[in-house]
């Protein structure tokens, strides 16, 4: 088969070496070969969000981006949000207000919304619902989960 | 003689419940927010194979010949398989179908439907060896249309199939059954009615849209022994019919359910499974098989599209004296809509006593349904929903009145048999009428439109054990799949009968070897039936805590009463004992009688009918045909919400599955009988910046059948959407559309035509 291309990137800090072929997907790489299998597949053609990650500080579909050009980023994955004990703001509001049914958007989703709020810290329901519109939910109807958002957001700000 | 339903529910009103009505966060929820909860293609095996699957690119075609050599000697190739590798099982058949859906025999029935599938050490292998494969078709003409698809002359998927129903059928047919359902006299209903409507109707096939394709992995050993790991509603039943089709004896199957990345129907059914079993036993590997969404667009079971024709009447003061239905259900290339929901539901809510309905079940050269949320009731309430308020609006009625006027009540007889217990149609209406959405001013420009929705709610075979460990806190055994938070709801019952913090227990979900067989989660049966299993094991429990109580106090066992949490001596008389906690009689269990469990099987029955009534107000762009939807509201009898938020979401996440149904979502195929739109691109589901907040009202009108009082609820909430949409669109735009999706072309040409009826 063709050579595979030897990778050196960080993911939550954390540096990884792997082998990926030249078509493999960033999405592919972090799941089968670096084992963080948070991020997750529900197209492989950038349509649902569900592989979101931050790639040096953009945020990209996993799933829309080699693997080799991972080489020398700074990755931030669903894996890293939470710091020790504490869970990020977002994922203990999901929690909460119940922004999460089956979950397998919930990485992706809470991946988008924390690249909002370091945007933007006051998003209006609007701005929060545009923001979100490339991370498709079929459980939950995207109520609750524009709630846990904007409460998250009040705790973040200190209001 | 086994339980059929727990005999004395002990269902009482006045009960003040200190775990059931809260909102605890659920325990698998830090799981999912951190990204550790493993839901199907989440699973890693040493020596573990990919598997992919080769798929028809033709609607209608004989399989000549399936050429596997050069694939099979590929580098990496591991596995090949055909139809040679399945067992013969005769056509039409359950068994029969279900194995020529996983893989095909003498012909390919739709696009996407799999021929040959590979495992290799590597996608990128699998792929190539997938090219290598040479399958010799003769192309047959196709239909798409399940009304084509009825004609004399339209190209017959099946040989075998006499149609159902007719009597003397002796010819081959699409048309799979005919069910008459019928009662009273809608002869003499009609002669009785001032007003009668009569429209046709059209909605469109619509794909449970999942978020986490279908992905497994199956590992068989040398002596015949098969792990199947995967993403199911229903891992008995999924065991059950490998068993049957691949004809390995079901205690050798153990089926372990992932977490469930959506569900709503349409993982109750298998695809790849059978295919990775089979590739697994060829490679003595376990093998992975992932779809692509792709595939699922292709080859997984959407609902059923309907044409409809439905006619009521009403006298002028409100009475609706009679309802006909003649119903097209389009059921894909094999049977199993359910479609007899469908006239069983459709009216059920109503006080109807003259019903006629026809129902024709049809295939034709597209991927098998599957079940949805209250399958196949959706599609035809859009047409009853639009019927009743056009009765209204012509008697001078509002829409709520005439539904309260002649809402079913408790003793009413439906169509199917049953007679109704104590239902909260009535107090669904009244609270959608009080309610501030109803009564709020609408804003000029738009329209607002209601409708009403039924659904059975179900029970079934169910199956659970609680054990309680040695420091008294809990943990459960579940056979049903949790699809979006029935295990901590099930938890909190759990807690509520234990007198324990919810805090205390924990619930995983059990593979097949851990418990009998338990009936698909579907159909809204799974927190009503598992917790009503759960809370018999706990009662059971209870008894045998008391004996332990009873045990260490040296008194006899019905001495001994357990109340919020402890063993209490039953009166003054049993003398002086400081109540023992479930942790105290647990830690002694080693000096008593071992562990304490309870475990309970039963088929339950009982389940508590569910109503709904949804409001709308919506804005239609008269340039663009968009449909804006301003506001929305569901109001709902739940019974009891044990866990209000999670209520909450399974309305709010219905209603807006019905507004992609409503408003965009189809299938688009081709002169080549070919998917042209499979893709979450091109197959338009809602995202977050095309809905409002959802309002929600929760009713609770109690199930007394069940302990605490609960229906189900996640059926209900999609049935009436799409009428609701459909009936404000036509009070802003003053024509009704009667035809899905209501999207923007179609609306655009509906306002063309009601601008040229009137005169431009």
């Amino acid at each position: 088969m063709t050579k595979r291309h030897h990778i050196t990137t960080t993911v939550n800090g954390d540096e990884y070496e792997f082998l990926c072929e030249p078509q493999q997907t960033l999405l592919d790489a972090l799941r089968d070969e670096m084992m963080l299998s948070g991020t997750k597949e529900g197209c492989a053609t950038g349509d649902c969000g569900a592989c979101t990650v931050i790639v040096d500080g953009t945020m990209v579909c996993s799933c829309l981006v080699l693997a080799v050009e991972a080489g020398g980023a700074k990755i931030e994955t669903i894996e890293g949000m939470a710091q020790g004990d504490k869970l990020h703001p977002l994922q203990q509001n999901f929690l909460e207000l119940n922004g999460l049914q089956c979950g397998i958007c919930t990485p992706g989703i809470l991946i988008a919304a924390k690249a909002l709020l370091e945007r933007n810290p006051d998003p209006s329901e609007t701005e929060i619902r545009y923001w979100l519109a490339g991370n498709l939910c079929r459980c939950t109807g995207y109520d609750k989960i524009i709630r846990s958002v904007q409460a998250a957001a009040k705790e973040m700000r200190g209001d | 003689m086994t339980a059929t339903i727990l005999e004395k529910s002990g269902f009482n009103a006045d009960k003040k419940l200190k775990v059931v009505g809260t909102n605890p966060i659920k325990h698998d929820g830090v799981d999912k927010v951190t990204g550790r909860a493993k839901f199907g293609a989440d699973l890693f095996l040493p020596g573990m194979l990919v598997g992919k699957i080769l798929r028809s690119p033709h609607a209608h075609a004989k399989i000549l010949s399936i050429d596997t050599s050069a694939a099979e000697k590929l580098p990496g190739v591991k596995a090949v398989a055909t139809r040679a590798d399945f067992p013969e099982i005769k056509p039409g058949s359950i068994g029969g179908d279900m194995t020529r859906n996983a893989m095909a025999r003498e012909k390919v029935l739709y696009d996407g439907h799999p021929v040959a599938a590979v495992a290799a050490t590597s996608e990128a292998i699998a792929k190539a060896a997938l090219k290598l494969i040479r399958v010799e078709y003769e192309v047959l003409p196709h239909v798409i249309d399940p009304v084509e698809a009825m004609k004399p002359g339209a190209p017959i998927l099946h040989e075998h199939v006499r149609t159902k129903g007719i009597k003397d059928a002796d010819k081959p047919s699409n048309v799979i059954e005919r069910l008459d359902l019928a009662m009273g006299d809608v002869e003499k209903g009609f002669a009785d009615a001032d007003v009668i409507v009569e429209r046709e109707y059209d909605t469109k096939p619509m794909h449970q849209g999942y978020i986490e394709p279908q992905s497994c992995v199956a590992t068989a050993t040398e002596d015949g022994q098969i792990e199947l790991w995967c993403c199911t509603q229903g891992p008995w039943v999924f065991r059950d019919r490998l068993s049957d089709i691949l004809k390995i004896d079901a205690a050798k199957i153990r089926v372990q359910q992932s977490e469930m990345g959506g569900g709503f129907g349409g993982k109750t059914g298998f695809y790849g499974e059978p295919v990775a079993v089979q590739l697994s036993r060829k490679a003595k590997r376990p093998v992975k098989i992932t779809l692509t969404r792709n595939e699922v667009f292709r080859a997984t079971g959407p609902v059923s599209g309907t044409k409809s024709r439905i006619k009521m009447g009403v006298t002028k003061d409100g009475v609706i004296t009679a309802a006909e239905a003649e119903l097209v259900f389009q059921t894909g290339a094999f049977t199993g809509s359910m479609f007899s929901n469908a006239p069983q539901a459709m009216f059920t809510r109503y006080n109807l006593k003259n019903i006629k309905t026809i129902s024709y079940e049809v295939v034709s050269n597209r991927p098998k349904v599957n079940s949805f949320r209250a399958p196949c009731v959706p599609q035809v309430v859009f047409g009853v929903e639009g019927v009743i308020d056009e009765l209204a609006r012509k008697i001078g009625m509002d829409p709520i009145d005439l539904r309260l006027k002649n809402a079913a009540t408790e003793g009413y007889k439906t169509i199917y048999g049953d007679v109704f217990g104590p239902i909260g149609f009535v107090e669904t209406l009244q609270a959608a009428k009080k309610c501030e959405h109803y009564n709020s001013p609408l804003p000029p420009g738009q329209g607002r439109g209601v409708a009403a929705g039924f659904w059975f709610n179900k029970g079934g075979e169910t199956t659970g054990t609680l054990n309680i460990a040695v420091d008294g806190s809990v943990t459960l055994i579940l056979g049903t799949t949790d699809v979006a938070g029935s295990r901590i709801s099930i938890s909190m019952m759990a807690a509520e009968e234990l007198g324990i913090p919810v805090d205390k227990v924990r619930a995983i979900m059990a593979d097949t070897h851990s418990l009998g067989f338990n009936r698909v989660t579907a159909g809204s049966r799974t927190t009503f039936s598992t917790g009503m299993v759960i809370v018999d094991s706990a009662r059971k429990a209870i008894t045998e805590l008391c004996k332990r109580a009873a045990g260490i106090w040296g008194v006899p066992e019905e001495a001994v009463t357990f109340e919020d949490g402890h063993c209490r001596p039953a009166s003054s008389n049993v003398g002086t004992f400081e109540p023992l906690s479930i942790a105290q009689i647990a830690a002694k269990t080693m000096m008593t009688h071992g562990a304490i469990a309870g475990h309970s099987e039963m088929n339950v029955t009982g389940a508590g009918p569910g109503f709904g009534l949804h409001i709308a107000d919506v804005e239609v762009d008269k340039e663009t045909g968009r449909v804006d939807i301003k506001r929305y509201t569901v109001v709902e009898d739940a019974g009891k919400a044990i866990h209000p938020l999670q209520v909450e979401g399974q309305f709010q996440g219905g209603a807006v599955q019905g507004i992609g149904w409503a408003l965009n979502e189809e299938y688009f195929y081709g002169e080549d009988g070919r998917l042209q739109n499979a893709s979450f691109l091109d197959y338009r589901m809602p995202v977050a910046s095309d809905v409002p907040m959802i309002g929600t009202e929760i009713v609770e009108v109690p199930n007394p059948k069940h302990p605490y009082g609960l229906r189900g609820v996640g059926e209900v909430p999609v049935v009436p959407t799409m009428a609701t949409i459909a009936n404000a669109i036509g009070h802003a735009i003053g024509i009704r559309p009667n035809s899905l999706p209501m999207s923007p072309p179609r609306l655009l040409k509906l306002m063309d035509e009601a601008r040229a009826r009137n005169g431009g």
